[in-house]
């Protein structure tokens, strides 16, 4: 399948755009945090702290330059992995992350392959079969899902599989992991649930991306000349409803940036999120600045690679 | 104060001559049904809300508490009618000024055109970009969490997406003849999207606004279940659920039921949205 030039200066634009929207997110994330009333230097020296004291953490944190050059310097440091020291506990904000960010990625890998197979399966069969009994109970499972606030999935899950059923520990997270059983149980909560957001957003894109593929005329004419429901679906209509479906993936991949802030918190799971939240609460700024923009550059990767996977399939686009 | 948004908006549209079916019949009734308790919770709760009223805590359902009571032992039943306030009233303070925000600049995007409209258009694209919770964390972590800065934060989340809407729907409206032809009497921009425009893309945004107030009253509630919405002693239902996640693993009545509320709340905003008459939800226009 070659490519046309229109379709590569169309990806380039989506990347340059993808770049200057990060650049904007970045002075965004900076600014809340770094605009905010009080004094950083106050707050880490306590009521306490003398004026003169304050004075010299002020001077040695470069706080009396000015806000734009500090960004630049800030900006600079994330571009070369300095991500400066957290203020509670004095901790290179890189080690406390990476630490972190293995746990989350191993979360979202895990729901990512659960995910994919069974929701594609679902969209393309609930279209396979238009308002069929499983159309009309998928579109209402979904609904339902889409709904709810993510913690909501989770308690449900909870009172499902532990308080109802007894499988698995309710809201702990163990560490101690030692059999492979007990790091199922650990992983099995967060991961049903995260499951289910995900799933649901990425059925009913699937099913509708498949939808609209089916009721184009040459699908009709497949139809018409005598082929099967499933052969046309699967043969016909599938092919050209790949790219859609692909982006309908990514995007609903997205889902997983708000979802996890969500389910890490319910289920104490050591993931960045929850480092992220606990930030909050401490007001530790240097790190709550870097893990928004780990996520702020997950997310956009994601649309961004929906964006470029629809502009690459698009088949008006080739030449 | 903004509670009374809802009703003459419910009212309205039957009024007009609609027909609903079913599901939007009760999708309606529910939304009418918190509306009402919104504004008059404080005259029906059964005991004050903030007092502990039983020595037992996670009580479980029974006749003088309807919904059993939560971790220090207060009733529920008031708690969840008095959390439909914060929670209905502040999601659709939000909702109200991050439509009305996005549908103004979208029409007068649509209108003005040109560089206006291009950068307009990025910059509110980029921040598209930040995951709406994320977004929500930062901020309150920055300024303090207080209801006037949740509704403008829950506002500034939705706004970039309402534009968009808003935008796209009356970049439409704008190439048709009946505004060609105000353009050419001389028409200032006000008139025109006042109008011309507005009352050709009224429907679809109403829609578009009942969207968007289920992402706010899911957003608003995931931040009160983090700990950063609406505070103590206070609780809207995201922070009823946080307040009794202990209980969770008890099977409380507390936690159950505050999600029931949100649940019946978004599901039949989204019912009644899904079955309003294609006049009013039609986009193609």
């Amino acid at each position: 399948m070659l490519r046309s030039l229109t379709t590569w200066v169309l990806v380039g634009q989506r990347l340059g755009i993808a770049l200057i929207t990060l650049v904007i997110v970045s002075f965004a994330v900076f600014f809340a945090t770094e605009m905010l009333p009080g004094d950083v230097a106050e707050i880490l020296l306590g009521q306490a702290a003398t004026p003169e004291a304050v004075a010299g953490l002020r001077e040695a944190m470069g706080l009396n330059e000015p806000a734009f050059s500090r960004f630049l310097g800030w900006l600079g440091g994330l571009a070369t992995g300095d991500m400066g020291r957290s203020y509670v506990n004095d901790i290179e904000v890189v080690d406390l992350l990476g630490r972190r960010l293995g746990n989350s990625l191993r979360l979202a890998a895990v729901v990512t392959m659960i995910c994919v197979p069974f929701a594609l399966t679902c969209g393309i069969a609930a279209a396979m079969w238009q308002g069929s009994l499983l159309d009309r109970a998928v579109s209402i499972l979904t609904i339902s899902v889409i709904s709810v606030p993510e913690f909501m999935v989770a308690t449900l899950a909870v009172l499902i599989f532990a308080v109802w059923l007894g499988w698995l520990p309710a809201l702990s997270y163990g560490a101690d992991a030692t059999s492979f059983v007990a790091l199922i149980k650990a992983y099995a909560m967060p991961v049903i649930t995260l499951t289910c957001v995900v799933s649901a957003q990425m059925i009913r894109m699937t099913r509708a991306a498949v939808i609209e593929t089916i009721n184009t005329p040459y699908v009709e004419m497949a139809l018409l000349k005598g082929a099967s429901r499933r052969r046309m679906v699967l043969r016909h209509a599938l092919p050209n409803a790949l790219g859609p479906i692909a982006n309908a993936v990514a995007l609903s991949l997205s889902y997983l940036v708000g979802g996890v802030i969500i389910v890490e918190t319910v289920f104490n799971y050591p993931g960045v999120a929850k480092l992220m939240v606990d930030a909050v609460a401490t007001r530790d700024l240097p790190l709550i600045q870097s893990c928004a923009m780990v996520f702020c550059v997950s997310y956009l990767s994601l649309i961004t690679l929906a964006d470029v996977i629809a502009t690459l399939s698009n088949p008006r686009l080739r030449q | 104060m903004i509670d009374h948004h809802d009703t003459p908006r419910g009212l309205r549209l039957p009024r007009f001559g609609y027909a609903f079916n079913m599901t939007g019949r009760i999708g309606l009734a529910v939304i009418l049904f918190w509306a009402v308790i919104a504004i008059i919770a404080p005259l029906i709760t059964p005991y004050p809300p903030g007092e502990i009223v039983d020595w037992d805590y996670f009580g479980p359902v029974s006749k003088s508490y309807w919904m059993g009571t939560d971790y220090l032992g207060r009733d529920i039943l008031s708690r969840v009618l008095m959390g439909a306030r914060y929670t209905v009233g502040i999601s659709l303070a939000g909702v109200t000024l991050a439509c009305a925000g996005g549908i103004v600049f979208g029409m007068v995007a649509a209108v003005i055109g040109g560089w206006f409209d291009t950068i307009l258009s990025r910059l509110l694209d980029a921040f598209n970009g930040i995951p709406s919770l994320l977004f929500g964390l930062v901020v309150v972590a920055a300024v303090g969490s207080s209801i006037p800065v949740l509704i403008l934060t829950l506002a500034a989340i939705y706004l970039p997406g309402s534009y968009r809407f808003a935008r796209a729907l009356a970049v439409n409206v704008n190439t048709m003849d009946f505004v060609t032809v105000a353009r050419a009497r001389g028409e200032k921009t006000g008139y025109l999207i006042r109008a011309e425009i507005l009352p050709n893309i009224l429907g679809p945004v109403l829609a578009d606004l009942g969207l968007r107030f289920v992402f706010i009253v899911l957003v608003l509630s995931g931040l009160s279940f983090l700990g950063i919405g609406v505070q103590p002693p206070h609780a809207d239902w995201g922070g009823l659920v946080r307040e009794n996640i202990e209980g969770l693993s008890l099977g409380a009545p507390a936690v159950i039921f505050p999600c029931i509320a949100i649940a019946s709340l978004t599901i039949s905003v989204n019912m009644f949205i899904d079955n309003l008459p294609k006049k009013i939800r039609d986009r193609s226009q």
